[in-house]
């Protein structure tokens, strides 16, 4: 009887799951579809807790330490999600899910222990399941740190030498040792070593992926996840934990493919293609003795305050310096004197896909001028002045141009079509890229350098006595 | 071969659920704007957190004198509770700046 009302909570919580992330796909259902699937979570885990077995006061310990793990769970994540700056969210994302990996992999360790390896020959389907559970938790756990890692700016990209080959040969190496326990062979060592070898692959898959495909692979690595979770629901008999995991498995790898049509790169080319690696880009060289040509704070707001049209391109430089808020205070300014002022925004602009929407959104920028790339790009050539802030490598024309670029094919915002380009900027560096961008030394390109919320600032206060 | 043809015959029903759960996803996931896309993956990460059910069921399993398995369990506790509730709220933080737009248009 009781049995039967778990398997009715858990009906109810892959519903929610089904429904949650149907409405996270629509932008005015997106969060009552995220409270629905947690709400789902809740009455999955409680339901887990009281009737999954009758209660067993010899096991109060259990209850005790399942108690103050959820409640230092909850505690820890709400803190950190709550803290967390807007501009840091990829890596949180990608600490979460990180730990999902983890918790995936640690119960494949304790099913292991309490497995019982009698069948010396014959095909052991709880055996296999366990392994591929913990292969691939261990592959998001720790991929999923180094990519928190490196978001965060505390490990740098590196690439040891032949790294491609190197991964493959532990990809082969995980495969057959995965074969070679299934036939039945090796003690529990070998359960162990898949365990590490899992982990250092995991590092050494996403250590020499460059920082701004990093999206891409937290995407990937979370369809990870949601495998390993579903092999843990496949373990249990859950279908609460399957259909969670195979759902999040499926639509993660789609929202992955989605992310590289974006870029107009295929995942393989993301994977292997050492992005951020290929140090010789070959735009660098050529561009080294041109000049740029620099603007002042009053000579930009004269040009702003005459213009017909304007366009402003957000990208990462102004997430970090959290200039959304005045960013949007010039933009009012700009449209009380007439200036028709719209966004464009890059799919990949920022660290993520919709990174810019998140943030402008924050700042109330009204929807509709946000115009995404395919809509923006016919009307730049109609643009007085384009004003770039904290964005490069999705605006640099070698996207088109240039063919020995790494980021060659990728789509780019048009923005050498308009009349004027100033570009708002701390300094010379190149992009996240690593790549040189011509557009600055184009003779229609002005620079704006200092801190982006600075000179917006100086520019506000100027535009206001124009 | 016979125990792999077993196996699979037992767990038809699963196999069943795990192909439609698959289609279910990419058909859910299918004609998502790209301003959601940073949303819909902080989403679907909170949801796989649904894992903490299993480490649950694996404390409730190991016997109250078995120190390891209760201490890994618990971390997996710990671990897994991070995913959910970390996963939810910031989603939640992020769809929070959306919410006003639509009125606004």
């Amino acid at each position: 009887m009781s049995l039967n009302i778990l398997e009715i909570t858990y009906l109810i919580a892959s519903l929610t799951f089904v429904i949650g992330l149907k409405m996270l796909s629509h932008p005015e259902s997106a969060r009552k579809g995220n409270l629905i699937a947690a709400a789902g979570m809740l009455i999955a885990v409680v339901a887990t807790i009281t009737i999954y077995q009758p209660f067993d006061s010899s096991k109060s310990l259990n209850y005790g330490l399942i108690a103050l793990g959820l409640i230092v769970g909850t505690v820890i994540g709400t803190m950190m999600a709550k803290q967390v700056k807007m501009t840091a969210m990829p890596q949180m994302v990608s600490f979460f899910n990180g730990m999902g990996g983890a918790c995936a992999a640690l119960i494949a360790v304790i099913e292991y222990q309490n497995h019982n390896i009698g069948l010396a020959s014959g095909f052991d389907g709880e055996l296999l399941v366990m392994l591929l559970g913990l292969i691939i938790g261990s592959v998001s756990f720790s991929g999923s740190m180094i990519a928190y890692g490196k978001l965060e700016g505390k490990i740098k990209d590196r690439v040891l030498p032949m790294n491609q080959l190197i991964n493959m040969l532990m990809l082969a190496i995980i495969l057959g040792l995965t074969v070679y326990k299934m036939l039945g062979y090796g003690d529990s060592m070998v359960f162990y070593g898949l365990l590490v070898i899992a982990l250092i692959y995991g590092i050494l898959f996403v250590m020499p992926i460059g920082g701004a495909d990093m999206p891409v692979v937290i995407s990937l690595l979370n369809s990870f996840t949601g495998v390993a979770a579903a092999f843990g629901g496949f373990l249990y008999g859950n279908k609460a934990m399957l259909t969670g995991g195979i759902l999040v498995g499926s639509a993660g790898t789609i929202l992955t493919i989605l992310m590289c049509n974006a870029m107009n790169r295929s995942l393989t080319n993301v994977l292997l293609g050492a992005f951020g690696g290929n140090k010789a880009g070959g735009a660098k060289g050529e561009a080294g003795d041109q000049t740029v040509r620099e603007i002042s704070i009053s000579d930009t707001a004269v040009l702003l305050s005459y213009s017909q049209n304007v366009v402003i391109v957000p990208g990462y430089g102004l997430a970090v310096a959290q200039a959304q808020h005045i960013c949007h205070e010039l933009e009012k300014l700009l449209e009380e004197k007439g200036v028709n002022v719209n966004y464009a925004i890059h799919p990949v602009a920022g660290r993520m896909p919709g990174h810019m929407n998140v943030l402008l959104a924050e700042a109330d920028v009204p929807y509709e001028r946000l115009q995404e790339m395919e809509e923006i790009n016919p009307k730049m050539s109609n643009t007085d002045v384009v004003v770039v802030i904290g964005a490069n490598d999705v605006v640099n024309p070698a996207a088109k141009n240039d063919p020995t670029s790494p980021i060659y094919g990728m789509p780019i915002l048009e923005v050498d079509q308009a009349k004027n380009v100033i570009i708002l900027k701390r300094g010379m560096s190149a992009g996240y890229a690593g790549i040189e961008n011509e557009l600055f030394f184009y003779p229609k390109t002005r620079m704006l350098f200092g801190d982006a919320k600075d000179s917006l600032q100086k520019l506000t206060t100027e535009v206001k006595e124009v | 071969m016979e125990q792999l043809l077993n196996y699979i015959g037992e767990n038809m029903e699963m196999i069943y659920f795990l192909i439609l759960a698959i289609l279910l996803g990419v058909e859910v996931i299918s004609n998502v704007p790209a301003i959601l896309h940073t949303p819909l993956m902080s989403g679907a990460n909170a949801i796989h957190g649904v894992v903490v059910v299993g480490a649950i069921i694996v404390m409730l399993h190991a016997s109250p004198d078995n120190y390891a398995s209760l201490i890994v369990g618990f971390l997996a506790v710990v671990m897994g509770t991070l995913n959910v509730v970390g996963g939810f709220v910031v989603t939640d933080r992020m769809l929070e700046m959306f919410k006003k737009k639509p009125k606004k248009s």
